[in-house]
C-alpha cells in the first residue's frame, strides 16, 4: 500500500512538474541556504582551528580580565612590563616571554596613507610569530631600551606607502609623530582568519608605550613554552604568579586568563559557532516560509481536485488512503525539495570555498537534518489539507465544477 | 470489514421503506419517500423519472455513496444502511462500480492509469494491474489507446474508459447515472449496448438512470420514478 501511495503521489507530482518546481521553491532556498552556512562555517571553524594548532601547543596567552567575555577587562588593571620579567624570572620552563601592545592607527607616507595595526612588541614577537626580515634589520639593544622613533614594517604597509620602492631607512609618520623604517618584513600572507598578517607596523614596545599610547600597559604577555616542558603546570604556575603579583586575596577569582592554545582555539571558534548558530536560525525560519508555501499550494490542489478525490472516494479508498496520498505528495515534494536545496547548498559551498577561503567540510550529520527537517516540513503543512481532502463527502465532491 | 455472504434466498439488493431528507427543519426537503425495491443478480434496471423526482438519491444510496434518513437496505441480505464510511467504502471497492454522467475520469493521467486506479486501492501489483487494465480497455473496444489522455480522447471514448474501470474490479453491480447524458445518439447507443453486453456475458447487474427512454429501453427492467417514491416498476417488453 505504501508504494502505491508513494507511486500515486509521484504520479501527480509528475503532472505537475512546474507547479511543484515553485511550490518547493521556498523549501530549496532554505535548505540551500541552512546547508551553505554551516558547510562554511564548520570550515571556518576549523581553520581557525587548525592555525591555531599550528601556532603550536606550547603556546600561552595572558591577558587582562575577569572570563574571556567582553566588557569584563574594565575591572581588571592591565600588565606592565615587569609582569612579563616576572614570567621570564620565575617560571624555569618559559623559553620566550613576549609583551604586546598595539592599537589600529594610520600610517602615513607623504600623500599615501594606511590604516593598519600598530603593534609594541620585542624582537622576539618574530621568533614567536616565526616572521623574518626581507630586508634591513631588527630593533637594537639601545634602541629597544631607549624608545627610539625606528620601526619594521610589514609588505603590506610598503605596498600601500611606497609601493615597488624600498622602504629602508624612510620615513613614515604615525599620528603626529614621525618614525624611521629600518627594516622589511618578509610576506606572510592572510592568517585563517582572514587577517592579513603583512598590515603590520612594529615598534619597539617602549616606543609604543611613550609615544603612541602614553602609558605602561601591555595588552597581552606571550609565553612559549620549552619543548618537552607541561603546559598545563607552566600555567598553573603563571596563574599563581600573577595572583600574587596582582595581590588576589584566596577568596577573590583570577582578573586575568592564562589560556593555551585550546582554549584560544574555543574562544575563537565560539564566535564562528555562534554566528553559524544564529544564520541556521534565520535559514529554518525561510524553510517555515516553505512549509507554509507548501501548505497554500496543496490546498489549492485539494479544491482543484475535488472531483478526482470524489472519484476515488467512490471507487473505494479509505479516508485515511487519501490522507495518505495527499500527505505523502506534500512530503515527496518537500523532502525532494530539502533533496535539492542540499545539493545546490553543497555546491554553493564548492563554490564560494575559494572565494571565503575556507575548507570544505562535507557535515553528514547537517544534511540528514535539513533531510529529516524538510520532510518534516511536509507532514506539519500538508496534513491540515490532505485531512480536508480525506473528509470530503464523496457526492458533494463528484458534483464539485 | 463488511462480507455480505452469498445467501441463495436473498436478492442482491432490497431497499424497504426507504426516504431520505435533506436539510432540517423549515427547510428539510424529502427526497425520497418510502422507496421499496428489489433487485436481482444479473438484472438490468433503468430508472426513469421527471427531475428532482429523486433518482440520483437512491443511485447514491444503492451505491453506498450515502445512507437513507431511514428504512433498511439489505445489500445480499446484509443490512447496510448504517455502516461507517470506511465499511461503506470498502463494500464499493469490493462490489460496487460506477459510471457518472461527466465520466470524472483523471486528468492529465493515461487512460490505462485511470483503468488502473481500482486495482491500486485492492493493492494488486503493478504487472498483473496492467494486465488486467489492458484486457479491461480492450473489452471496451479501446485497444491501442491505452497511453492516451482524456483530453486526447472523445466523450463516448472517455466513457468507455470510464466503464472499463468501474468492471475492472469484476463488481457485482454497476451503477450509472446518466451515462449517455452527455453523448450524442450514436455514442450513446454504443454504450448501452457496451453496458448489455456486460450485463449479458459476465453477468454483471447494472443500475441506471436515465432520462431518455431510447436508452431505458435497452434494460431489462424499467422503474419510474415521481416526487420521491416508485411510481411503476414494469419489466421491459423488448427483448435482447
Ligand atoms: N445535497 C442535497 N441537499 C439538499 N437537497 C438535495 C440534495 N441532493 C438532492 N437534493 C434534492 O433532492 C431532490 C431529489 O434530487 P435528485 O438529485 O435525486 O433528483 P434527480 O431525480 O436525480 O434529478 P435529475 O434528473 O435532475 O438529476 C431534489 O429536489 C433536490 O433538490
Ligand atoms: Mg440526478
Amino acid at each position: 500500500m505504501f508504494w502505491n501511495t508513494l507511486l500515486l503521489a509521484l504520479r501527480e507530482i509528475r503532472r505537475n512538474v512546474m507547479r511543484s518546481f515553485l511550490t518547493v521553491l521556498g523549501i530549496v532556498i532554505g535548505v540551500a541556504s541552512v546547508i551553505t552556512m554551516v558547510t562554511l562555517g564548520k570550515g571556518a571553524t576549523q581553520q581557525v582551528a587548525t592555525s591555531i594548532a599550528s601556532m603550536g601547543s606550547n603556546l600561552l596567552m595572558v591577558t587582562p580580565g575577569r572570563r574571556m567575555g567582553p566588557g569584563a577587562a574594565s575591572s581588571a588593571p592591565a600588565f606592565k612590563v615587569e609582569d612579563g620579567e616576572a614570567i621570564a624570572r620565575e617560571i624555569g620552563s618559559a623559553a620566550l616571554v613576549v609583551p604586546v601592545a598595539s592599537r589600529s592607527m594610520a600610517a602615513i607616507n607623504g600623500h599615501e596613507n594606511s590604516s593598519t595595526t600598530v603593534t609594541g612588541s620585542t624582537n622576539d614577537l618574530l621568533a614567536l610569530r616565526s616572521m623574518t626580515l626581507h630586508s634591513g634589520r631588527t630593533f637594537s639593544d639601545s634602541e629597544s631600551r631607549a624608545g627610539a622613533a625606528v620601526c619594521v614594517i610589514g609588505q603590506t604597509v610598503r605596498d600601500k606607502l611606497f609601493g615597488s620602492q624600498d622602504p629602508v631607512n624612510s620615513r613614515i609618520r604615525l599620528g603626529a609623530l614621525s618614525f624611521q623604517v629600518i627594516g622589511l618584513l618578509e610576506s606572510k600572507g592572510q592568517n585563517s582568519m582572514g587577517m592579513d598578517q603583512d598590515d603590520i607596523v612594529l615598534l619597539p614596545l617602549r616606543t609604543f608605550q611613550r609615544r603612541i599610547s602614553g602609558n605602561q600597559d601591555v595588552s597581552m604577555l606571550q609565553v612559549q613554552i620549552r619543548e618537552g616542558e607541561s603546559t598545563e603546570k607552566a600555567q598553573r604556575d603563571i596563574r599563581l604568579l600573577m595572583r600574587s603579583r596582582r595581590r588576589l586575596a584566596p577568596s577573590e577569582d583570577d582578573n586575568f586568563n592564562v589560556m593555551d592554545t585550546k582554549e584560544i582555539t574555543r574562544m575563537l571558534t565560539g564566535t564562528t559557532t555562534m554566528l553559524t548558530g544564529l544564520l541556521g536560525a534565520v535559514a529554518a525560519v525561510s524553510l517555515l516560509v516553505g512549509g507554509i508555501g507548501i501548505m497554500n499550494i496543496m490546498l489549492v490542489s485539494v479544491t482543484e481536485r475535488t472531483r478526482e478525490v470524489g472519484t476515488r472516494l467512490a471507487i473505494g479508498a479509505l479516508e485515511r488512503e487519501v490522507l495518505m496520498q495527499f500527505l505523502v505528495e506534500a512530503v515527496v515534494l518537500s523532502s525532494s525539495g530539502g533533496l535539492f536545496g542540499i545539493l545546490l547548498g553543497l555546491g554553493a559551498s564548492l563554490g564560494l570555498k575559494n572565494m571565503l577561503m575556507v575548507p570544505f567540510i562535507f557535515d553528514p550529520t547537517i544534511v540528514m537534518i535539513a533531510f529529516v527537517f524538510s520532510a518534516a516540513v511536509g507532514v506539519v503543512f500538508g496534513y491540515f489539507p490532505a485531512l480536508k481532502a480525506a473528509r470530503l463527502d464523496p457526492i458533494e465532491a463528484l458534483r464539485h465544477e | 470489514m463488511v462480507a455480505p455472504t452469498q445467501e441463495n434466498s436473498a436478492p442482491l439488493i432490497e431497499l424497504r421503506g426507504v426516504t431520505k431528507v435533506y436539510g432540517v427543519g423549515q427547510a428539510a426537503m424529502q427526497a425520497l419517500a418510502g422507496i421499496d425495491l428489489r433487485i436481482d443478480e444479473g438484472d438490468f434496471v433503468a430508472i426513469m423519472g421527471h427531475s428532482g423526482s429523486g433518482k440520483s438519491t437512491c443511485l447514491n444510496i444503492l451505491g453506498c455513496l450515502d445512507s437513507p434518513t431511514s428504512g433498511s437496505y439489505l445489500f445480499r441480505g446484509v443490512e447496510v444502511s448504517h455502516l461507517t464510511r470506511d465499511q461503506r467504502a470498502r463494500l464499493r471497492r469490493f462490489y460496487l462500480g460506477f459510471v457518472f454522467q461527466g465520466y470524472n475520469l483523471l486528468k492529465r493521467t493515461s487512460a490505462i492509469e485511470n483503468v488502473e486506479l481500482p486495482l491500486i486501492y485492492r493493492g494488486v501489483p503493478a504487472r498483473e494491474r496492467h494486465q488486467i487494465a489492458r484486457r479491461a480497455l480492450a473489452s471496451v473496444g479501446l485497444e491501442g489507446w491505452e497511453s492516451h489522455n482524456p483530453n486526447e480522447l472523445s466523450g463516448g471514448q472517455q466513457q468507455r474508459v470510464a466503464i472499463a474501470r468501474a468492471i475492472i474490479t469484476g463488481p457485482s453491480v454497476l451503477m450509472a447515472d446518466e451515462p449517455t447524458g452527455n453523448l450524442d445518439t450514436a455514442r450513446s447507443e454504443e454504450i448501452m449496448q457496451l453496458l448489455c453486453q456486460l450485463n449479458r456475458e459476465q453477468g454483471i447487474t447494472v443500475v441506471m438512470v436515465t432520462h431518455e427512454a431510447d436508452m431505458a429501453a435497452y434494460a431489462k427492467r424499467i422503474v419510474h420514478f415521481k416526487d420521491g417514491r416508485i411510481e411503476s416498476d414494469v419489466q421491459n417488453g423488448r427483448n435482447h
